[in-house]
C-alpha cells in the first residue's frame, strides 16, 4: 500500500451565524491505495472527500485541522508540518480549480519550466526539455509552451495542470474532480490519458468524483464517502455490480445509465446530515429504507465484510444480497417519504 | 396541426472586437452560435438539445425565449413571429414561455424571501394581489414542496439545492405557461437530488401537457426525458431524430463520437478509442463545407466543398451528412 | 393530502430595500473602527446642533478686554478656552461653530455625489449602448480636471460661497462613485435572477430598481462616507488658499487667519491646532465608515 489513511478526522472551526461551531467534515474514515492501482473517491457534495484529499496533501483551509487518525505514506506516517516538503515532491495534487489557477500573465511553459527549476532544482537547459518532455506526456504539443494560459481550451488547461502536477515525478497523483467541468468527449480523452499516464509511469492514483461513471470507467478500486465517513470500499467491478450498503445501491439507481431502455430515476429522498451536528450511528439511517432501529443509536461505524476486499459500513452486511434485490425496486425508496423533502 | 414553436434558417452571430489589422482589412469577425438552425417544437413535444459547449445550444435557448435577437432568421411562437413583439403582446408572450435555470443558487435574488420570488412572475403579469396566493400555493404544489409555511419565509441560502430548483420550478410554472425552455436543470445538484427533479419535470410534463426544449450535455439524462434529440455541432443542428434511436444507431459521426464518449456505470464497459479527431475549432472560423470534416474520420472531399443539408434517414432520423 | 388552512400571505415588503438599509444602519455596531467613526460623527453632530450653547460668544465678534483695548491673541483662560485671534475673536467659539459648516459641507457633498453617481452608474451599467457612452464621457471629462484649481476657478466665477464649493466638489467627485458602480451593474445583470426577471415579464426600470439597486446600495455608502471628507479638506484647503467665503466660519478660514496672522512663529498652537485636529478626525471617522461599508458590500474582506 503506497498510501493508507486511517481513522482520519478533520474538523473545521467556523462561526456559521454568530455562534462558534465544529463542522466534522471528515469523521473516521479509513481506507487504502495500493501501489500502481488508480481508486476513486467518491461520494456527493459535502460528503468530505476533497477535504480528505486536501489533508493528505498538507492544504487544508486555515480553520480546517487534522484533529485525529493518521496518513502513512510509504511506510511513514505523515504529521502536517514536517514533511510537506515531501508531500509535493513525492505525492501531487491537481485541486477542483485547477484549470483556472494558471497564472494568466505568464506562458504555461514558464510556469512549468518555474516549478522545475525552483521545486526541482533543474538547469535553465534541462527544465525546458523536461517541459517538452511532459507536454508530450499528457498529449499536448510542444509548441504550445509558448502560449498564455487564455489560449488553451478546458481540455487543454486540465492537460497543462496535469504535467505541472506530475513534473517532480511523484509516485502518487490526487486529482480532485479532473473532468468534471469538461465536455464529454474531452472528458473521455483525459480519461484516457490518465489510465496511460498510470501504465507508463507506473503512478498510483486517487481519483475524487462525484460521478460513478467515471469511476466505473478508469478506477480500478472505489472508496464511496458519505458525510464524513467510509462507507463502502473495494474493487470496482465488486462494488459496482454488488453493492453491500444502501447508499451505494441507491446511487447506482440515480445514474442512468445511455443503454437501457429503463425509464425509471429512483431518488434518495432527504438529504445528507448537518456536519456540525451529526447523528449518532449510521448517518445515512435517516434516509435509509432498510433502517433498524439499532442503526440510529452506537457508536461510529466499522467496515466489515465477509470478503477481505470488499468492505461496507453496514450493520446489515450479512443480508446484503436480499437488501441490493429489494433496493433494485423502486417502491423501496418511495416508501421513505411520500413527498421530497430534499 | 401548426407547431407550437417554428424557427427557420435562425442565424445569431456575436461580434467581437476588432484588431487594428481587422479594422484596416474591413473584417467583422464574429462567434458564430447559431449558423442556421430550423425545426419545429409541436404541442406537447419534449425535445433535448444536445452538445457540447461552444455548439450554441444555450444561444438557442434565450433566442426561443426572445432574451436575445436573433441576426438573421425568423422564431415564431405560436403562429407570431417573436420579431415583432413588444409591450403588451410581449408580455402576453411571457405568460407563456418559461425558463428553469441551470444553477439554483444564482437564480433566486438572495434578498427576496421564497413567497416573494415565486409571486414575481404574478406582479409583473399584473395579476390581482389577492390571487397571488392561491397561484403560489398550487405551483409549490406541484412541485411537491408540500409544507408551504415552512418555506415562504424563507430565504434561497436556507434551502438545499434541490429544493431552490424546486422552488426554480414552481416559479417557472405559476403563471401556467405552454412552453418551457430549462437549460441544464439538474447539472448543479448532487446526483441522489438529481433523479427527484428529473423525475418530477417530467410528472409535471405530463400534468400540464407543456412543450419543453431540454438543453443538456448529458445524453443519458435526455434519454430520460425527452422522446426527441437534437444533435448540435459548431452552431448547427447535425443530426435529429427519436431519443432511443440517437443513442442506440448514431448516425452522424459525431453523434456517434459522443455517444461513444459518454462513461457508463459498468465496470466492463467498451475502453475503444473514440472515432474523433483534435478538438472543436475556432467558433469564429469554422471549417468550410459541413463543420465537423476536420475531426471526421470519414471526411471526403465532398465534405470541404458543399455544407450538408439535415436530410431524412433511416429510423427517422435527420443527418446533416454526406455520408450515406 | 390533509387540506391545510389558507397559509397567511407573509406581510413583509416586497422591496427588499428597505432590509438593505435596516443592515447598513447596523453596520457600525460590528465593526469597531466604523463605530468610532460613527461615534466621533455623533459627536461633531451634537456640538453643530448645540453650537450656541456650547460657545456663546459670536466667533465674529471682535472681543476688547475690560481694559478697552482690543482682546488680541489672548492666551487660553477661563473666559477664552483656546484663546483670542489676532483680531480679538474668541478661538473656541469659531472652532465650536465652524463644526456646523464643515458638517453642512461635507454631508450635503456627500448626498449629492451619492445620489448622483448612483443613478449614473446604474443607468450607465445597465441601459449601456450610447447612454453609457455618452455618460461615460462626461465622466471621463470630469475625471480630467484638476481638482483644487477647478474649484477655486468655479468658486471665482460663481462667487464664494460655501454652496458653491459643494457644488464644485460634487460635480468633479461624482464620476468615481458612478463608474465603480456601473461595472458593479454590469456583473449583476449578467446575474441569472436577473435573466429570471426578464423571462417573468418585469420591466427594465423594475429590473433596475428592485434587483439590482439594493445590491449596489453599500457602494454608495462608501463613496458618500469617502465623499464627507474630500469635501471638507477641499473646503478647508481653499477657504486656507483665501478662496473661501469669508462670511461664514469655517476651520479652513482659521487655518488661513492663524496662517496668514504667523500664528505658528508665535507659538499661539491653539489657534491652528484644533481645527487641523477637527478636520482629521472627521475625515478619519468618514473613512472608517467607508471601510466597514466596504465589508458589508465585500464579506470577504472580513477575517473569517
Amino acid at each position: 500500500m503506497i498510501l493508507e489513511v486511517d481513522g482520519l478526522e478533520i474538523h473545521y472551526d467556523t462561526r456559521a451565524g454568530g455562534a462558534r461551531e465544529v463542522v466534522r467534515a471528515v469523521d473516521g474514515a479509513s481506507f487504502a491505495v495500493p501501489e500502481g492501482r488508480i481508486v476513486g473517491l467518491v461520494g456527493e457534495s459535502g460528503c468530505g472527500k476533497t477535504t480528505a484529499v486536501r489533508a493528505i496533501m498538507g492544504v487544508l483551509a486555515e480553520n480546517g485541522r487534522q484533529a485525529g487518525g493518521r496518513v502513512v505514506f510509504k511506510g511513514e506516517a505523515l504529521d502536517e508540518a514536517a514533511t510537506r516538503k515531501l508531500r509535493w515532491r513525492d505525492i501531487a495534487y491537481v485541486p477542483q480549480s485547477a484549470m483556472s489557477s494558471l497564472d494568466p500573465v505568464y506562458t504555461v511553459g514558464a510556469q512549468l519550466v518555474e516549478v522545475l527549476t525552483k521545486r526541482g532544482n533543474e538547469s535553465g537547459r534541462a527544465a525546458r526539455a523536461r517541459a517538452a518532455e511532459l507536454f508530450d506526456l499528457v498529449g499536448l504539443s510542444e509548441s504550445r509552451l509558448a502560449d498564455y494560459p487564455h489560449q488553451f481550451s478546458g481540455g487543454m488547461r486540465q492537460r497543462a495542470a496535469i504535467a505541472m502536477a506530475l513534473a517532480l515525478k511523484p509516485s502518487l497523483l490526487l486529482a480532485d474532480e479532473p473532468v468534471t467541468a469538461l465536455d464529454v468527449i474531452v472528458q473521455r480523452q483525459i480519461l484516457d490519458m490518465l489510465r496511460d499516464l498510470q501504465q507508463r509511469l507506473k503512478l498510483s492514483m486517487v481519483l475524487v468524483t462525484h460521478d460513478i461513471s467515471v469511476v466505473a470507467y478508469l478506477c480500478d478500486d472505489v472508496v464511496v464517502m458519505y458525510a464524513g465517513q467510509v462507507i463502502e470500499s473495494g474493487p470496482v467491478r465488486e462494488v459496482l455490480a454488488r453493492p453491500r450498503h444502501p447508499y451505494t445501491m441507491g446511487l447506482r439507481n440515480a445514474f442512468p445509465d445511455l443503454m437501457s431502455d429503463a425509464l425509471e430515476l429512483v431518488p434518495i429522498s432527504g438529504s445528507p446530515p448537518d456536519l456540525s451536528d451529526p447523528p449518532p450511528g449510521c448517518r445515512f439511517a435517516p434516509r435509509c429504507p432498510f433502517a433498524l432501529s439499532a442503526c440510529m443509536t452506537g457508536s461510529a461505524m466499522v467496515a466489515r465484510g465477509s470478503d477481505r476486499t470488499h468492505l461496507s459500513a453496514c450493520l446489515r452486511d450479512d443480508e446484503a444480497d436480499l437488501l441490493r434485490k429489494a433496493a433494485l425496486d423502486p417502491a423501496t425508496w418511495l416508501r421513505s417519504s411520500n413527498f421530497a423533502t430534499s | 396541426m401548426a407547431a407550437l414553436v417554428e424557427l427557420r434558417d435562425v442565424v445569431k452571430h456575436f461580434p467581437v472586437g476588432r484588431s487594428l489589422g481587422e479594422i484596416v482589412r474591413g473584417k467583422h469577425p464574429a462567434v458564430r452560435a447559431l449558423d442556421g438552425v430550423s425545426f419545429d417544437v409541436g404541442s406537447g413535444d419534449a425535445v433535448a438539445v444536445v452538445g457540447e459547449s461552444g455548439c450554441g445550444k444555450t444561444t438557442l435557448g434565450r433566442l426561443m425565449l426572445k432574451l436575445v435577437e436573433p441576426t438573421a432568421g425568423s422564431i415564431a411562437f405560436d403562429g407570431t413571429a417573436l420579431a415583432g413583439l413588444a409591450g403588451e403582446s410581449l408580455r402576453g408572450f411571457r405568460r407563456q414561455a418559461q425558463l428553469v435555470f441551470q444553477n439554483p443558487f444564482d437564480a433566486l435574488n438572495p434578498r427576496f424571501t421564497i413567497y416573494r420570488a415565486v409571486a414575481e412572475p404574478l406582479l409583473n403579469a399584473g395579476i390581482d394581489k389577492s390571487e397571488h396566493m392561491d397561484r403560489v400555493a398550487s405551483a409549490f404544489r406541484r412541485v411537491h414542496l408540500p409544507d408551504l409555511d415552512r418555506y415562504l419565509d424563507k430565504y434561497p441560502h436556507q434551502l438545499s439545492g434541490g429544493q431552490l430548483q424546486r422552488v426554480v420550478l414552481a416559479r417557472a410554472l405559476v403563471l401556467a405557461p405552454r412552453f418551457l425552455v430549462a437549460d441544464e436543470p439538474v447539472s448543479m445538484l448532487d446526483v441522489s437530488v438529481r433523479a427527484g427533479i428529473l423525475a418530477l419535470m417530467r410528472e409535471i410534463r405530463d400534468a400540464m401537457g407543456l412543450s419543453a426544449i431540454y438543453i443538456s450535455h448529458d445524453l443519458a439524462l435526455v434519454r430520460y426525458l425527452c422522446e426527441r434529440t437534437l444533435v448540435m455541432y459548431l452552431g448547427r443542428i447535425v443530426e435529429d431524430g427519436p431519443t432511443r434511436e440517437i443513442v442506440r444507431r448514431p448516425l452522424h459521426p459525431y453523434t456517434r463520437a459522443l455517444v461513444a464518449a459518454v462513461p457508463v456505470p459498468d465496470a466492463d464497459q467498451l475502453r475503444q478509442p473514440l472515432p474523433i479527431k483534435g478538438n472543436v475549432p475556432d467558433a469564429r472560423e469554422p471549417p468550410s463545407g459541413c463543420s465537423f470534416r476536420d475531426r471526421c474520420p470519414y471526411a471526403m472531399p465532398r465534405c470541404s466543398a458543399e455544407t450538408p443539408q439535415l436530410r431524412p434517414a433511416a429510423g427517422g432520423h435527420h443527418v446533416a451528412c454526406h455520408l450515406d | 393530502m390533509v387540506e391545510r388552512a389558507e397559509p397567511v400571505v407573509p406581510a413583509r415588503s416586497n422591496w427588499p430595500l428597505l432590509p438593505v438599509l435596516r443592515r447598513m444602519a447596523a453596520m457600525p455596531l460590528r465593526d469597531p473602527f466604523a463605530f468610532t467613526g460613527l461615534l466621533i460623527y455623533v459627536l461633531f453632530v451634537l456640538v453643530a446642533l448645540f453650537a450656541d450653547h456650547l460657545a456663546p460668544l459670536d466667533p465674529l465678534e471682535i472681543l476688547f478686554t475690560k481694559t478697552g483695548k482690543l482682546a488680541a491673541n489672548v492666551a487660553p483662560s477661563a473666559d477664552f478656552p483656546l484663546g483670542t485671534t489676532n483680531l480679538g475673536r474668541d478661538i473656541y467659539a469659531q472652532l465650536v461653530h465652524g463644526t456646523r459648516s464643515a458638517l453642512a459641507v461635507g454631508l450635503s457633498a456627500a448626498v449629492i455625489v451619492a445620489s448622483v453617481g448612483t443613478i449614473v452608474g446604474l443607468v450607465a451599467g445597465y441601459f449601456g449602448g450610447t447612454t453609457d457612452a455618452v455618460l461615460m464621457r462626461i465622466a471621463d471629462m470630469a475625471l480630467s480636471l484638476p481638482f483644487l484649481p477647478f474649484v477655486i476657478v468655479l468658486t471665482g466665477f460663481l462667487g464664494a460661497s460655501t454652496s458653491n464649493i459643494v457644488l464644485a466638489v460634487a460635480l468633479l467627485l461624482w464620476p468615481n462613485s458612478a463608474r465603480v458602480i456601473r461595472s458593479q451593474v454590469l456583473t449583476l445583470r449578467e446575474r441569472a435572477y436577473v435573466e429570471a426577471a426578464r423571462v417573468t415579464g418585469a420591466s427594465s426600470w423594475r429590473i433596475l430598481f428592485v434587483h439590482i439597486a439594493p445590491n449596489i446600495l453599500p457602494l454608495s455608502f462608501v463613496y458618500a462616507a469617502i465623499a464627507i471628507g474630500w469635501a471638507i479638506i477641499t473646503e478647508a484647503s481653499v477657504s486656507f488658499l483665501g478662496f473661501g467665503d469669508s462670511t461664514s466660519v469655517s476651520w479652513g478660514m482659521m487655518l488661513q487667519d492663524a496662517f496668514s496672522s504667523q500664528a505658528l512663529s508665535r507659538g499661539q498652537y491653539a489657534w491652528f491646532v484644533p481645527p487641523g485636529v477637527c478636520i482629521i478626525l472627521v475625515v478619519v471617522a468618514g473613512f472608517f465608515i467607508s471601510r466597514g461599508y466596504e465589508e458589508v458590500f465585500m464579506p470577504r474582506l472580513r477575517g473569517r
